[in-house]
């Protein structure tokens, strides 16, 4: 069992370090690349907290749809295959629902304040 | 230091010109530059811009779909020409003035940084009148006489679906969205255009030149080529370049009823079924250009953090291209 603090909360101080002691001090063009820095390591603490509960649920949905078991990348790569071949479209039951569901786990992680994103979440909620 | 080779080049071509003074490197990567400097006259400095591929690169970064900066520039200089607001072009380098393969122009002071030109208040007099104004230069553009054009590339619907498929697949990452994006477009393929013309290619917001009076100049014709004229006006209008403001489709400024009244005020024709299929395949495009910047970033020595996070930017627009092809209730 590995010690503690967790990645995220060491993410976390080192993010936090970044953007209140050294950001204030930068110019110009490393300024921009610190922000996008910064912007990254918020990224990735966001998918330690989301990937697992989002990929479980993908893949029970994938397995559903298509009705065969796999890895998360296999799966996706059979829908791809299906959608591509037409042999599934929007009028199959689910896939909406499916890739809806799933680009928004990918947003939360990737871009949650993509104004599109923040749109349907509001108009869902 | 570039100022040496740019002095000697200007006083050969600007007739009074002493010198340069202030030259600074705006952007560029490897092969490509753009360069500000000032050409220091008696009668007044004059502000310029360099673009060029530095000595020892090919003057079109990707041979297949860029005409190269000799090209680049005739076609600024002919939009110049032609009243369309586009800077004038100064000199064709030549290759005995050791600077590369590229050519000087005019710099037309301004904004190009969208987020500024959506949010600042110095262009709240300019953000409504560019959706029309837009549609007035785009249908200039696409009225330059042929006869007068370089050599260019001829695309079409059918070839761009083929070409975006290719790259997709490059890629080897599954994206079903994309898929679903990609059938949608065999099935919609409008066929050959009525007309051909010339498009820019990467008409957009961030490509424009502003001031508070509206757009100075149109920028980076480095991908025109001959093709539907509509594809402009798609591309435009993609999510990507309307910065957070999702509801003024027209690079966030305004309506498309505004771009297309300018472009008919000019006396063309707007297809908008056409339009929103080439916002469709322009929303891909961007899309997949960022999927193709994480082989980039993991291919690159340095492993450029920059283009890392682009890769991560795909999800923006398989949230948009759902928003258009499959909108939820």
């Amino acid at each position: 069992m590995q010690d503690e603090p967790t990645p995220v909360e060491l993410i976390k101080a080192v993010a936090d370090f970044l953007r209140t002691e050294i950001m204030p001090a930068t110019k110009g063009h490393n300024a921009f690349k610190l922000r996008v820095g910064i912007n990254a390591l918020d990224l990735v603490t966001r998918q330690l907290a989301l990937q697992g509960p989002g990929e479980a649920a993908e893949a029970a949905r994938l397995k559903a749809l298509l009705g065969i078991d796999g890895s998360l990348i296999e799966l996706n790569r059979a829908l791809a295959d299906k959608i591509a071949s037409g042999e599934l479209d929007l009028n199959t039951p689910g896939l909406k629902e499916h890739l809806w569901h799933t680009t928004m786990d990918k947003l939360a992680v990737d871009q949650p304040n993509y104004a599109s994103y923040k749109r349907e979440l509001g108009d869902k909620a | 230091m570039i100022e040496t080779e740019l002095s000697r080049c200007v006083a050969a071509f600007y007739p009074g010109a002493t010198g340069v003074i202030g030259a600074a490197k705006l952007s560029g990567g490897a092969s490509q530059e753009t360069w500000t400097f000032d050409i220091v006259h008696p009668a007044g400095n004059v502000g310029a811009i360099l673009r060029r591929a530095p000595p020892g690169y090919s003057a079109s970064p990707s041979p297949s779909r860029a005409p190269g900066l000799e090209a680049e520039a005739d076609l600024m200089q002919l939009a110049h020409d032609a009243g369309l607001p586009s800077p004038r072009v100064l000199h064709v380098l030549k290759p005995e003035e050791g600077l590369g393969r590229g050519f000087i122009m005019i710099r037309v002071e301004g904004e190009t940084i969208a987020r500024k030109i959506l949010r600042d208040a110095e262009f709240a007099s300019a953000r409504p009148i560019l959706a029309r104004q837009l549609g007035r230069i785009a249908a200039g553009i696409h009225a330059l006489p042929e006869a007068k054009l370089p050599k260019l590339r001829i695309s079409s619907a059918t070839m761009e679906i083929a070409d975006l498929a290719r790259e997709y697949r490059s890629t080897n990452w599954p994206r079903p969205v994309f898929e679903l994006a990609l059938r949608w477009l065999a099935d919609h393929d409008p066929g050959p255009s009525r007309e051909t013309t010339l498009v820019h290619g990467d008409f957009r917001n961030g490509n424009l030149v502003i001031g508070p009076d509206g757009v100075r100049a149109v920028l980076d014709w480095e991908i025109a080529h001959l093709g539907d004229p509509m594809e402009d006006l798609g591309w435009i209008c993609v999510n990507s370049w309307r910065f957070g403001e999702i509801d003024k489709p027209v690079g966030g400024f305004g309506a498309r009823e505004d771009l297309f009244a300018g472009y008919e005020e000019a006396g063309r024709k707007v297809d908008p079924e056409r339009v929103t299929f080439w916002e469709v395949m322009g929303t891909l495009r961007w899309g997949i250009m960022c999927g193709r910047m994480m082989q980039r970033f993991r291919n690159a020595p340095d492993h450029p953090m920059e283009q890392a996070v682009i890769g991560r930017r795909p999800s923006e627009t398989e949230i948009d291209l759902l928003r258009l092809l499959a909108p939820r209730a």
